[in-house]
């Protein structure tokens, strides 16, 4: 009866869920008047470091997270859905480091299925046995497309599509209706931005085939024509969808809609703070944290550079609790 | 000894067993979850002990209600002591008096762990809640009280009945 109930692990979450930032919290790092402030209040919630380089002490905050759920599940095998991303980051890093012969460290992220020095040796030796099996067809395509052609940006869609259906595949084997849930808003609001930016760059209907993944709540096919024809035939089309709010916040800006898509997911997880089983409150949880070091980068790098509050305030994502 | 003659007392005992059994096998697996919640309660902030351990015993009374339950009916029929000839009749009548506590106890334990393991995540994020934590849990006793009432009930009337 208690198996898979995940009842120890949704009771410690609960507890650390007391220690994830505010929206309180978060008015009053927009308020500070510098960015040492930011870091001194940063500090007193218990993150370090940060006085010269705030992206290291949000890549500690990330690895405490992953820790907390090693500590807990053993086995993270189940959260990959969130970390295909960084896996096909890595690639994206990889493949150019490759073509540009530059050999830089802190272009990869710590976190991931796969360790980033594996993608990077894979690419450089050309050993693309070395990658996971869905990640070789895509390397070895997206390496090809670079040496050829040059091309950055369409080696990038190849790798972001591999990338989307990595993520929706793990999210439908999965079969937790959460991480199923995740998947298909990442995927859905990625293919949205996609064929925005590809309206207002002028592509075709061929790249945005190329580009789109394939998702439940929409129609791809549908949706490279609405781009094709431009951005208020995707507005139109996207008012059909359950995405039709996005449509409204898409005219504003492409970041506003960003966040929008940042804000829909914090929406959609939020029930999982009042659910006492299952994997869905870990799942959250680490979706919260991302969410919240989003955040604080884009204050940090807001107060680092002078920036007025208000425009700061504009890009802070919604807190989960 | 014939069996099918002595079939009242194996009938009430069985019944006695069952009410144990079964109301028993729900308390172990509802404190069980009741437990492994408060255990995660306790990692993080030990001084809440005191607090989740209230709320992981409370699906533990049922497993006490039908050891009670089991209990009169052993002393009824004369196991504990005294006479045990009872009849066919009387013995089913005991089986079946014994059964609400049995059922009841069962799947009332598991749904009240459920209930407290909601109520120690309410407590493991506002302490200050406690009692209002202890109240959803609680409501589902009222049903295993009903199940032993009625249980109780009819083991102490079955015995003044001529049959």
């Amino acid at each position: 009866m208690a198996d898979n109930q995940y009842l120890y692990e949704v009771a410690r979450i609960r507890t650390k869920e007391l220690s994830l930032l505010s929206a309180d919290f978060f008015e009053q790092l927009l308020s500070a008047p510098d960015y040492e402030t930011c870091i001194r209040l940063l500090k007193e919630k218990g993150w370090e470091g940060g006085q010269d380089d705030w992206e290291e002490m949000l890549a500690r905050e990330r690895r405490k997270t992953w820790e907390l759920m090693e500590e807990l599940l053993g086995d993270t095998s189940v959260f990959n859905v969130f970390l295909y991303a960084n896996d096909y980051s890595n690639l994206k890093a990889a493949v150019k480091s490759c073509r540009h012969r530059t050999e830089l460290s802190n272009i990869y992220i710590e976190q991931g299925t796969v360790p980033a020095d594996t993608i990077r040796k894979a690419l450089s030796e050309n050993r693309f046995e070395e990658l996971p099996e869905a990640m070789q067809a895509p390397a070895r395509e997206a390496q090809k497309v670079l040496l050829q052609t040059g091309d950055g940006q369409l080696c990038d869609i190849l790798i972001d599509r591999a990338a989307l259906e990595a993520i929706y595949k793990a999210g439908k084997d999965s079969g937790d209706p959460f991480l199923m849930l995740y998947a298909e808003l990442t995927v859905a609001c990625a293919d949205i931005k996609t064929a925005v930016r590809a309206c207002r760059t002028g592509k075709d209907r061929g790249f945005l085939m190329r580009a789109l993944a394939s998702c439940d709540s929409l129609d791809k096919d549908r949706l490279a024509d609405a781009a094709a024809e431009g951005e208020e035939a995707v507005a139109k089309y996207l008012d059909t969808t359950e995405y039709h709010e996005g449509a409204a916040v898409m005219k504003e800006s492409l970041s506003a809609f960003e966040r929008w898509c940042d804000n829909l997911l914090i929406r959609r997880i939020r029930p999982q703070l009042y659910n006492a089983f299952g994997l869905g409150p870990l799942a959250a949880y680490v979706l919260a944290r991302e969410s919240e070091i989003k955040s604080v980068r884009i204050v940090l790098s807001g107060k680092k550079n002078q920036l007025p509050e208000q425009s700061i305030r504009e890009r802070v994502r919604e807190t989960y609790v | 000894m014939n069996i099918m003659e002595n079939m009242g007392v194996v009938l009430a005992l069985l019944g006695a067993v069952i009410a144990a059994l079964a109301a028993g096998i729900g308390s172990s697996i509802g404190v069980g979850m009741t437990g492994e919640a408060a255990a995660g309660v306790v990692t993080e902030d030990p001084s809440k002990f005191s607090k989740v351990l209230v709320l992981q015993l409370l699906p533990g009374t049922q497993g006490i209600y039908g050891l009670l339950i089991g209990f009169i009916t052993l002393t009824q029929i004369g196991i504990m002591g005294g006479s045990s000839d009872i009849s066919l009749v009387k013995g089913i009548l005991y089986f079946v008096a014994c059964l609400p506590m049995a059922f009841v106890g069962y799947k009332s334990a598991i749904r009240q762990a459920r209930a407290s393991v909601a109520s120690i995540s309410l407590v493991a994020k506002r302490p200050d809640q406690f009692g209002k934590a202890m109240i959803f849990p609680a409501m589902v006793e009222t049903y295993a009280i009903l199940a032993l009432l009625i249980s109780i009930l009819s083991i102490f009337g079955i015995n003044s009945l001529a049959v």
